[in-house]
């Protein structure tokens, strides 16, 4: 870097080698050989974990949970008594039994918001991967500091008698949102509830829609 | 020491990068970073608790330094924190890592593009140079 002429010592275009990954990426790769050459970390585990978290996890299984406790009164009051025992029964696979999962309801008077202002926890088996903005550091400082102003910034409007609660997750608590359940969605069956039941909505950012169109006649 | 049959993936403690749709890393080797911290806690290496403190302090050095942390160095914190906690806990420390990325950066330039890249085990135990003693050669 800093050299006025962008001399190439590695002319090797013409070459016929394979190229060479970026610093980071040949870092990780040899992490990942010396840890499968000492058997602690094998390649096979490395490639099914990759696996589930690009194409099995994701919001859909939140989604899912959500939809259930609207329609479910019993799972409802179990979710919200125990989220890591209710989430497990319902089928969410993984969920590490040293962290807790803690779901909090909104209501008529109160929204809740999900943060972690120290890294970046998040109930992943449930949720997937999060959005950048999630664990950047404005999201992560300002959503603590004006709640209000960040929510507007997602388009989302909370009345001003309504309490905004804040929860700052950790490596031993980690929050779901249960949205209040959109007006004029009787009809519909579990399914379609959890299609319209978005990720950010289950990190309070959002507020859960009722669907575009109205459901086609019986 | 576990190996292959591990749990099924736990649910990470801490967040990853993703876009408006779903999980999505950009590159690959992001995947193989949060699958390695995910296998090594498997494994009882470490605890998400130590993950938790050692991502944590790889951010707070970055923003000390002058990163405004804005999301997109996020994995190179990532890589940095499971880098120490590698060190730290002696499952690989710098001296591995150096001769192994070193081995994979010789296979990549003796491979033809378009062939799969294969470690050759006879880079890692003698190195690439001829100049490296592996603390624990045998066979």
């Amino acid at each position: 870097m800093g050299h006025d002429h962008d001399h190439d010592h590695d002319q090797d275009q013409d070459q016929d080698h394979s190229d060479v990954p970026p610093p980071l990426a040949l870092r990780v790769k040899a992490l990942q050989s010396v840890l499968a050459a000492k058997s602690i970390v094998s390649e096979a585990t490395v490639d099914r974990i990759v696996d589930a978290y690009e194409h099995r996890i994701g919001p859909h299984l939140g989604a899912g949970v959500i939809a259930r406790a609207w329609i479910d009164p019993a799972f409802r009051e179990r979710l919200l008594a125990d989220g890591t025992e209710a989430a497990r029964d319902h089928g969410i696979r993984g969920l590490d039994p040293g962290v807790r999962l803690v779901v909090v309801e909104n209501t008529a008077d109160v929204h809740n918001v999900v943060v972690c202002t120290l890294c970046s926890c998040y109930p992943l088996q449930l949720l997937g991967m999060p959005p950048v903005w999630y664990k950047s550091a404005p999201y992560r400082s300002r959503v603590v500091q004006d709640p209000r102003g960040v929510l507007a910034e997602f388009g989302t409007d909370v009345d001003d008698d309504v309490e905004v609660r804040v929860w700052d997750s950790n490596s031993e608590v980690r929050y779901l949102v249960l949205p209040e359940r959109p007006a004029g969605t009787d009809e519909l069956d579990e399914a379609a509830l959890a299609a319209l039941v978005g990720r950010n909505a289950m990190v309070g950012v959002e507020h859960v829609l009722p669907p575009a169109d109205p459901p086609p006649a019986p | 020491m576990t190996a292959g049959a591990a749990a099924p993936p736990p649910d990470l403690p801490v967040a990853l990068p993703g876009d408006e749709d779903g999980p999505v890393f950009e590159e690959a080797w992001q995947a193989e970073a949060v699958a390695l911290t995910v296998g090594l806690v498997g494994a009882g290496v470490f605890t998400w608790a130590d993950w938790t403190a050692a991502l944590s302090a790889a951010i707070a050095a970055a923003q000390a330094a002058g990163d405004p942390d804005l999301g997109d160095t996020y994995y190179e914190h990532w890589v940095t924190a499971l880098e120490a906690l590698c060190g730290r806990t002696g499952v690989a420390v710098d001296a591995e890592v150096d001769r192994h990325a070193d081995a994979w950066r010789a296979a990549y330039l003796r491979t033809p593009h378009g062939r799969p890249v294969v470690l050759d085990p006879h880079d890692v135990e003698v190195g690439t140079r001829g100049s490296f003693r592996p603390p624990d050669a045998h066979g």
